[in-house]
């Protein structure tokens, strides 16, 4: 009996962080029955679908001891030059006036070869060069920021929006497509494709091993075999190729691109990560857990402006919850019994 | 009335989820005495002194101070009964001095401020009761091991302790300074504080002990006093069986010269042109004293530590082992010193331990294949006697031994040729070191050879075939296990100091 007691309490506190998105969820609809549609769950999933994949992307940091800061300014960065390739040629205000429309594979897989190169010298200053993570990445995320601001703010336009993406791109990430009864928009398929492609990196191949190694305990990894500095370069390097991705995403369905196209995003990320039970200090952490992170966030967005909180409260229930989420892990880990 | 014992634990019981960790332990300690703890690891020695100080709760039983029945509610309300703990790991805050160490937590006050005068003195008349040639002023972190735990002692003496925990005080003590705390213990015993001791070392114990209660699996086996023992006994109590020889035998002959090592130096100064050779099926051993350059060959040899010249022929061929990587390329496999440090990934589980090393062998079409990982993990624990309850369990979680057997394991799924072993059985019990001895031999009788690193006198001349003795980063020669004294051993090892 006590046994069985102390268990219930145990899988409780493991799965401490499904039973606040179910209880949040249930607020919401207990004060307004309406959220309970198939159309809002859809666009939860929607909105979430980008940051999926940035959170996992920045979980992928996390996992390897690291921290990435610059995530945002990437991300700004990959949009505003994806953006400015994907005009439509009709459109008045054109970065390129002369440049033929391109396939959206071109600017997309431009920006991830960009990205990756960005990404690796950020590996590269805290693996080899053994820069502290939020050191290397605060000061890629201020280079970033000055570099997509010097491609952006120019002549002959200045600092307006990079608009009239062609419809290509923003109907891929604005449409959906029919599955049975109901539409599914694409972005929550390509986002499924990546989660589904991350959980088999990191579950079912030597390089997710790697990464749990790592996290776990750096210098047994390194004793064990595990090229180290490879694997953290590595990571840093396809974590930014997601965000190049992400950053597409978010130019088709935004719509247009400027140098704040991203700002802040780090934060949202890392939060969603702790809040999904990655451990900042490395080693610990699942796909699944991340993806429920960032859907607590986002019922929390759009659950809380469903039924009319201010968006101010809304601050101070975030902040809350991350501070709880980590509450709850270390009683987790807590020693005494 | 007193009664004849200071501290008395009476049919103590403890569960964890799965585990009986303590089965109606009694420990019952005498006024003024030394009562050593013995047990193999995992026996319930920790656990025990933890439900002692209330850091676990009790399922059963009852812990009686002085004649008073008592329940604490962590270690310092312990602390405030007078029984105090000496931990194998010191809390100390290193940046501050020496005294504020002792009386961290109840500074004796002058109004509103520290009276650093007063504590200065209290202190420094506690140091000159025990002997202890330490400045009360002096920086903790600047002190030696030694030192701080003689401090720790005497923080303890400052809470006026009737009982003192000693958990494995001698893990890091040089000789002479064994002595010294032996001399303390001594002092201690005198002023009527009761001291339990909690040791692997067989002669410590023998010599310092009033009585003895041995433990195994979570169960009292025996309370004698010393008179009535001896190693064997001890032993024989703690293993359940009879352990006839702590080393098993082998009859394996070495073959041919399969490796070479030639002016092999470290790129730092910690040791200069070694040169030996290892046999095929051979057990060559490394002696030396702390700091006389054994690890740092081994971890050279393994590629993590940076080589500056001489050069190592593995089957002719001449081997780099610029990174780990390489060297488990060419053979070679290392187990480190370090358990905890650099061997385990405590938060992960057994399986994880055990496969890291080897993940390119369970690839199918670029996956890793959870069926045959799991099933070579479940070959490798039935071989290599691994105790845990699952192969998902944390590693952290499994005593000392079987962490240890694992990363044995680990090493062994490698398929190595070459096995690099430092301290193997450092830190574990005797039933554990048996069997890691039997693997040992049976490796080497498949052909595969071993280089032992081991500050053990006993154990290198009980495993190995030739032992090769190093002093201050210099090669000071090789000897045949069995022809060799012990003595010709330490005065090699004292040769360039």
């Amino acid at each position: 009996m006590e046994k069985s007691k102390s268990s219930i309490k145990q899988l409780f506190m493991e799965k401490i962080i499904y039973v606040v998105l179910l209880v949040l969820i249930i607020a919401v609809i207990c004060i307004e029955p309406r959220f309970l549609s198939i159309t809002n769950f859809k666009n939860i999933l929607a909105q979430s679908a980008t940051r999926i994949i940035i959170a996992l992307a920045a979980g992928m940091v996390l996992m390897v001891r690291g921290c990435d800061l610059s995530t945002g300014r990437m991300i700004g960065l990959a949009a505003v030059i994806s953006a400015s390739l994907l005009q439509t040629t009709t459109y008045a205000y054109r970065m390129y006036p002369n440049l033929a429309e391109l396939p959206v594979i071109v600017p997309l897989l431009l920006v991830m070869a960009i990205c990756a190169v960005l990404g690796m010298i950020s590996g590269i200053c805290v693996a080899v060069l053994k820069v502290p993570p939020i050191i290397a990445t605060l000061a890629m995320q201020l280079c970033l920021y000055g570099a997509s601001s010097i491609y952006f703010d120019r002549e002959p336009y200045g600092a307006q929006p990079i608009g009239g993406i062609t419809s290509k791109l923003t109907d891929m990430c604005i449409r959906s497509v029919k599955i049975g009864p109901i539409q599914i928009p694409y972005l929550i398929i390509i986002a499924a494709i990546i989660v589904a492609v991350m959980w088999v990196l990191w579950n079912k191949t030597k390089f997710g091993k790697y990464m749990y190694a790592i996290g776990g305990n750096p210098e047994a990894a390194q004793v064990s075999g595990v090229n180290v500095v490879k694997i953290q370069v590595m990571v840093y390097a396809l974590a930014a190729v997601m965000y190049a991705v992400a950053a597409v995403l978010e130019v088709g369905r935004i719509g247009s691109a400027s140098n704040t196209t991203g700002n802040g995003y780090e934060m949202d990320a890392i939060a969603a990560c702790v809040v999904g039970g990655v451990s900042m200090s490395g080693g610990i952490g699942s796909v699944g857990g991340i993806v429920i992170g960032v859907l607590i966030f986002t019922v929390i967005n759009y659950g809380l402006s469903f039924i009319g909180v201010n968006m101010y409260w809304q601050y101070i229930v975030k902040g809350l919850i991350i501070v709880f989420a980590v509450i709850i892990d270390m009683r987790k880990y807590a020693k005494r019994k | 009335m007193l009664s004849e014992y200071v501290l008395e634990m009476r049919n103590i019981t403890k569960t964890f989820p799965g585990v009986k960790a303590l089965d109606d332990v009694t420990l019952k300690v005498r006024h003024g005495t030394v009562h050593s703890l013995m047990g193999e690891n995992g026996a319930g020695k920790s656990t025990l002194m933890k439900c002692l100080f209330g850091i676990y709760g009790l399922d059963s039983g009852e812990i009686i101070l002085e004649g008073e029945k008592v329940s604490f509610a962590g270690p310092v309300d312990a602390l405030r009964s007078h029984v105090s703990m000496v931990h194998q790991e010191l809390n100390q805050v290193l940046d501050r001095n020496i005294m504020e160490n002792v009386w961290l937590g109840r500074f004796p006050m002058k109004g509103l401020f520290v009276d650093h005068q007063k504590m200065y003195q209290d202190t420094k008349e506690i140091f000159d009761d025990l002997q202890i040639p330490v400045d009360p002023r002096a920086k903790t972190g600047s002190l030696q091991v030694a030192q701080r735990q003689m401090v720790e002692i005497a923080k303890a003496v400052s809470y006026d302790s009737k009982v003192i925990v000693m958990d494995e005080p001698t893990s890091s003590l040089t000789e002479n300074e064994v002595e010294h705390l032996f001399h303390i213990i001594g002092r201690l015993r005198e002023r009527g504080v009761s001291i339990i001791y909690i040791s692997h070392k067989m002669e410590e114990i023998l010599r310092i002990s009033d009585d003895v209660t041995v433990m195994r699996d979570g169960r009292w086996v025996a309370t004698k006093p010393k008179e009535e023992l001896t190693s064997e006994k001890i032993i024989q109590m703690m293993v359940g069986r009879e352990l006839k020889e702590r080393y098993p035998k082998r009859d394996t002959k070495s073959g041919e010269v399969i490796l070479k090592v030639e002016n092999l130096s470290s790129l730092t100064p910690a040791f200069k042109d070694v040169n030996f050779e290892l046999r095929k099926g051979e057990i060559l051993g490394i002696s030396g004293l702390v700091g006389a350059g054994r690890t740092e060959v081994l971890e050279t040899m393994f590629g993590i530590r940076a080589k500056g010249s001489g050069t190592i022929t593995f089957r002719g061929k001449t081997v780099e082992n610029k990174t780990p990587q390489e060297a488990m390329k060419n053979g070679f496999a290392m187990l480190t010193e370090e358990r905890r440090q650099n061997g385990i990934f405590a938060d992960l589980s057994v399986s994880f331990n055990c496969i890291i090393a080897n993940l390119d062998i369970y690839k199918k079409h670029g996956l890793l294949n959870n069926a045959l990982i799991d099933k070579e993990v479940q070959e490798t624990i039935e071989k290599i006697h691994v105790k845990t309850s699952s192969p998902k369990e944390k590693i952290g979680n499994l005593s000392g031994g079987n962490q240890q057997k694992v990363i044995l394991g680990r090493w062994l799924l490698t398929n190595p040729e070459i096995l690099l072993l430092d301290e193997p059985t450092r830190g574990i019990d005797v039933g554990a070191k048996y069997e890691i001895y039997q693997l040992m031999n049976e490796l080497v009788a498949e052909g595969k050879s071993i280089i032992m690193v081991s500050s053990e006198m006993p154990e290198l001349f009980g495993v190995c075939d030739r032992i090769m003795v190093m002093s201050n980063g210099h090669f000071s020669g090789i000897f045949d296990a069995k022809e060799v004294t012990q003595y010709q051993i330490m005065e090699a090892s004292a040769k360039f100091i």
